[in-house]
């Protein structure tokens, strides 16, 4: 790396870290996560909810962050909620689930006006101790200068360490859809 | 040229500091000065029981547990009753969750044609975060109703409904110690309204020793005894140490394992005639259990 260089990287990570500290923050502490992973024949749907999902966006950066306690989700069946927490998700070792990512495009979309935007969030997903890169369309809905934001993507099982045993495997895929539902507020 | 190195640098540690005032890891999430929620501990135990004592787990709300209990015969009897295996014994069970903290269940056992009900209550619920608990703490309250013509069987002591009653109370201090090891502490009173003659203590006191080693995510080994502390000079039965594994495969869980006991409520196991592990007086048993839902949970 010549010094050039080093120089130019120094500047940009003082841009990076110093300019957000004054630019506007969106947070929320009530997401909605779904965890799907029903089978195409299954009988039950394998399904869990959690509503306490957080988040933070930064809007003129694009950096958003979002976590979920994996014990925080509801099944219809408690049983099922049980093997989800001991047996696949192993909560107790790995208490969260967590994104840290970026928008990709955050300039070209101005989020202060009334619209639905597409944009694309790139970044890691951390789950069952496992971290694996994550590229996902985000649909921004602003009305009345309240900001919401919808995401839908699937995540394959194997690739975060759960091991599906056949003996459920006609109930539970091998895939999870996840979609995340939050309401941003400013933070103060 | 070391001008600008030295710029470079000033300029790097300058950043740094302003990465840490941005949250401790850089995170945007430390921003939210998260307020941790209680972490309650769960699945101490597969099931609410140990293998006849009841464990430090509750059955969760709306749903009903369905439990077979088998005891096959004295292993020592040999080949000719097939190490036991051509006797049984068993006990039907329907245990309820009320709410998280409540439940409650009956029972109807072969042995003496005893029918048994009990209430579960959760004191304390181990957690961490919010509140720190180390251990959970519960109540259990039982009774027992012997069905046999002749429960007293003294002659000249007429069978009253009271004299065919006996009941139990135990607290249950119990710690999931890690993923692996559980362990719980079972004080318990049981009392007989009749016991056979004067000598025998209608109040037994007996303390439960139960816990569970889990080799893998769906198999542990279990273990529980109970340590009757007044038997002498009357009641010199053996205390009850029953031994065994939990298989869980999806919807059921079994529990394969070998004691000493014959009963299968807290008042038979305790007080009846247990055989002597050193002669080789146990059993082979199994306990089944389905969970079902019965009442569907909104999500």
């Amino acid at each position: 790396m010549s010094i050039k260089h080093f120089f130019a990287a120094a500047i940009a990570a003082i841009t990076l870290f110093v300019a957000p500290a004054q630019a506007q923050k969106l947070f929320t502490r009530d997401g909605v996560v779904s965890f799907d992973a029903t089978s195409a024949n299954s009988p039950e749907a394998i399904k869990g909810v959690n509503k306490s999902g957080t988040c933070v966006l930064d809007k003129s950066s694009g950096a958003v962050e979002m976590a979920v306690l994996v014990k925080g989700f509801l099944f219809e069946k408690a049983l099922m909620q049980e093997h989800f927490n001991e047996n696949y998700l192993e909560s107790s070792k790995f208490p969260k689930a967590t994104f840290k990512g970026k928008l990709d495009n955050a300039s070209a979309v101005n989020l202060d006006k009334d619209g639905t935007y597409k944009v694309n969030a790139t970044g890691t997903l951390t789950m069952h101790g496992v971290t694996k890169p994550v590229n996902t369309p985000v649909t921004f809905t602003v009305k009345g200068g309240k900001l919401s934001a919808a995401v839908n993507f699937a995540v394959s099982m194997a690739d975060y360490n759960i091991a599906i045993p056949s003996l459920v495997g006609d109930k539970v895929s091998k895939t999870a859809n996840i979609s995340i539902m939050a309401n941003l507020n400013p933070m103060k | 040229m070391k001008r600008i190195i030295r710029i470079a640098s000033f300029l790097l540690i300058l950043s740094a500091a302003a990465s840490a005032q941005n949250g401790q890891d850089g995170s945007l999430l430390s921003l939210l000065d998260e307020q941790f929620s209680l972490d309650r501990t769960t699945n101490a135990f597969k099931s609410p029981r140990v293998i006849n004592t009841h464990s430090m787990e509750m059955l969760a709300p709306g749903t009903m547990d369905f439990r077979i209990l088998h005891r096959f015969g004295d292993v020592s009897r040999g080949g000719y009753e097939l190490f036991g295996l051509d006797q049984a014994s068993m006990r039907l069970g329907f245990d309820f969750g009320i709410t998280p903290n409540l439940m409650a269940g009956f029972g109807r056992s072969t042995s003496k044609k005893e029918t048994d009900a009990f209430v579960k209550y959760r004191i304390l619920w181990q957690s961490k975060g919010r509140r720190n608990i180390p251990f959970s703490l519960i109540w259990v309250s039982g009774m027992t109703i012997n069905g046999l013509h002749d429960p007293v069987g003294i002659e000249g002591v007429a069978t009253t409904f009271g004299r065919r009653l006996g009941y139990y109370h135990e607290v249950i201090i119990g710690r999931k110690f890690s993923e692996r090891l559980t362990l719980q502490l079972s004080p318990t009173l049981v009392h007989n309204n009749i016991v056979a003659n004067i000598l025998v203590p209608n109040d037994l006191f007996a303390v439960g020793f139960g816990g569970r080693f889990k080799f893998t995510k769906r198999l542990a080994l279990v273990w529980d005894y109970t340590y009757a502390i007044n038997r002498f000079p009357a009641n010199l039965n053996y205390n009850p140490l029953s031994l065994g594994v939990d298989i869980e495969t999806g919807g059921h869980v079994f529990q394969l394992h070998f004691s000493n006991a014959v009963g299968m409520n807290e008042r038979a196991y305790i007080t009846d005639e247990n055989g002597n592990w050193l002669k080789g007086q146990i059993r082979f048993g199994f306990n089944l259990s389905r969970v079902f839902q019965i009442v569907k949970r909104k999500i």
